[in-house]
């Protein structure tokens, strides 16, 4: 659980030799060749690369909603492949924040009740949730849209709902692919500041990104080719 | 919070709801009333027939289970055997005739019943006496209404006529003392009784001790079809028959309208089910991101189900609820107009309301809802997440 340099710092992320394959009829596509690479807690990393180079994949292995066709992922020391569905699903609850390009926020609820829903399902209390919903909303600059549903926010407001959402149950790592993606840049800035503050605050983050702005704002970028990292 | 998902979700749509609920009330109205009907008719004769505590009837051979033109002579004589039996406790003779009254140059004919007003089981007394005298007559609304005449008033009574000679075998002035509801008349009918002796007398020499009925009480421990073959023995001319072996027939007649019921019941019930797992369907293929970014942040697939299968649930218990009551108020305007089928009992009803059918057949359509949203639910909860998203993506 030490990083490659022997250091004391404790790894979130353990990726080795990760390859994902696809079946297109007789074809097969490998997304991922074999990857590597380990994120230490509270490190802040930009997957970086052309469209294609397999950067969704690898984010998909590490947030258990897709399985390796070889080698492993070990999420705070909790192997992740081969998990069954079951597992997977309770995994993600309470480990993993997911953050979406088109934030898909349930449309019939509103922002706090979006917020709730990840600890509801993780049996949390009502007035618990609510607290906690509303302090995360405080904390993404959203305490007097709580009410709000999500076709009355802007984009922007509507990411940061996901940020807060993705921060329910006080997962080990946060995931956003593309989060930056649907925004205009101004609102995009917000969003790279409420990255760094999260990162600041502690919060282990993994960006998949075309932005190079949210790239450069993180503390270290995977740079992929091919389904493979380049540059770890 | 499941359940605040559902709901809204369900509102989100709220006039394809309100059509889908809507649709499914109906199709429970229509299972209420099939199951109504299937049992409505066996259940209102048993009723009718039970009503008076008369558990065997006995007619001339051949004729059951009424007939006015064929009689039963010897009343007299058939009285005393029946009485004979210590397991038959009443015998109440009925006579079926047809009366005749001028009223403004016009002749009303009605149908009579002579009885026995001490133990007879065809009418119910709604005011005034019951006939005890020999020139007493009680008469129902439609025969009051044909005449003009209200209780108290004589009327001339006309009975035995002869096509041929124009003439009748007995008249007399006769007091109307009651108004009387007729068990087994039809509806509009013009009925009457009086003493059966009275009849006896006006119907001519030939019917001086005919009847065209027997109704029965058994003794409470006595066996009523021991009591039923010891008469058919004992009166060979007669053919008796008890409340359960009519029943018996009236199921066996009656079977084409139970298949009925319940092929169309099951359509009902089929529709039904088409509608939600359509509606759940569609529904569910409009949130397939939903569904699956809800999986992807750790919500089980069982929950994904559960949370549709309540949406399922809300409409079919809000249909079946709506459709009770649609349901009931079709039976009654159809019961209305069956009802006045001609020579049927005004008493028979062809839906009859049966709380535990009406549950039983609700209960169903509410399975039949929640086995809906299963396969939908399920199917969309199950695909893989990082496919359908990037899918949805794309798409």
């Amino acid at each position: 659980m030490t990083d490659p340099q022997g250091s004391d710092q404790v790894n979130v992320v353990e990726a080795r030799d990760l390859a994902r394959d696809y079946d297109f009829g007789a074809d097969r596509v490998h997304a991922l060749r074999g990857v590597s690479f380990d994120i230490p807690e509270g490190d802040y990393v930009a997957i970086v690369g052309p469209s294609g180079c397999g950067k969704s994949t690898l984010l998909n292995l590490l947030g258990a909603i897709d399985q390796p066709t070889r080698g492993s992922v070990r999420i705070h020391g909790e192997s992740v492949a081969g998990m069954s569905d079951r597992n997977a699903t309770n995994f993600r609850l309470r480990n993993i924040g997911f953050v979406f390009q088109r934030f898909y926020l349930m449309p019939t609820l509103s922002a706090r009740e979006n917020v709730e829903l990840p600890m509801a399902e993780a049996g949390l209390g009502k007035s618990q949730r609510a607290d906690r919903a509303r302090e995360l909303l405080r904390y993404v600059g959203l305490a007097h849209r709580e009410r709000h549903r999500p076709s009355e926010l802007s984009g922007g407001e509507q990411q940061r709902v996901a940020i807060a959402r993705a921060l329910a149950n006080k997962p080990a790592i946060l995931l956003a692919d593309e989060p930056t993606g649907e925004l205009d840049a101004k609102t995009g800035s917000e969003i790279i500041a409420l990255f760094g503050r999260l990162n600041t605050d502690g919060t282990t983050i993994i960006v998949v990104t075309h932005d190079e702005d949210l790239a450069s704002a993180a503390r270290r970028k995977i740079h992929m080719r091919d389904g493979l990292v380049v540059d770890p | 919070m499941r359940f605040a998902l559902a709901w809204s979700s369900l509102r989100r749509h709220g006039t394809r709801t309100l059509l889908a609920t809507l649709g499914v009330a109906v199709a429970a109205a229509m299972l209420l009333d099939m199951v109504m009907m299937s049992t409505g008719l066996r259940e209102s004769f048993r009723e009718l027939l039970l009503s008076r505590g008369f558990q065997l009837r006995l007619a001339p051979r051949g004729t059951l289970p009424f007939d006015t033109d064929a009689t039963i002579e010897n009343t007299t004589g058939i009285i005393a055997k029946l009485r004979a039996n210590p397991a038959i406790v009443t015998v109440s003779p009925v006579l079926g005739g047809t009366i005749h009254v001028p009223v403004r140059g016009k002749v009303v004919t009605s149908a009579a019943l002579g009885v026995n007003p001490l133990v007879q089981g065809d009418y119910e007394l709604l005011s005034g006496k019951d006939p005890k005298g020999r020139d007493d007559i009680v008469a129902n609304d439609d025969f009051l209404r044909a005449t003009g005449a209200r209780v108290g008033d004589t009327i001339e009574v006309s009975a035995g006529y002869d096509p041929q000679l124009r003439t009748y075998a007995g008249s007399r002035k006769m007091v109307v003392t009651g108004r009387a509801r007729f068990l087994y008349g039809a509806a509009a009918q013009l009925a009457t009784a009086m003493q059966l002796s009275t009849l006896q007398e006006m119907g001519g020499p030939d019917r001086r001790d005919d009847s065209s009925l027997f109704m029965m009480k058994v003794r409470a421990d006595a066996q009523v079809e021991s009591a039923r073959a010891w008469i058919e023995r004992a009166i060979p001319e007669v053919s008796a028959i008890s409340t359960s072996s009519a029943l018996a027939q009236v199921d066996q007649r009656l079977s084409y309208f139970r298949q009925l019921a319940l092929i169309l019941g099951t359509v009902s019930l089929f529709v039904g089910f088409l509608l939600v797992t359509t509606l759940m369907t569609v529904s569910v293929n409009e949130r397939i991101s939903e569904i699956t970014v809800m999986r992807a942040l750790g919500v089980s697939r069982m929950h994904v189900v559960q949370q549709i299968v309540l949406e399922g649930i809300v409409i079919t218990i809000g249909g079946a609820t709506a459709g009770l009551g649609l349901g009931l108020v079709t039976a009654r305007y159809l019961n209305g107009i069956l009802s006045s089928f001609p020579g049927l009992p005004v008493a028979i009803d062809f839906f009859l309301f049966q709380p535990k059918a009406a549950w039983v057949s609700l209960g169903l359509l509410s399975l039949s809802g929640i086995a809906a949203g299963v396969y939908p639910s399920y199917r969309a909860a199950s695909l893989p997440i990082a496919t359908t998203l990037r899918q949805e993506a794309i798409a």
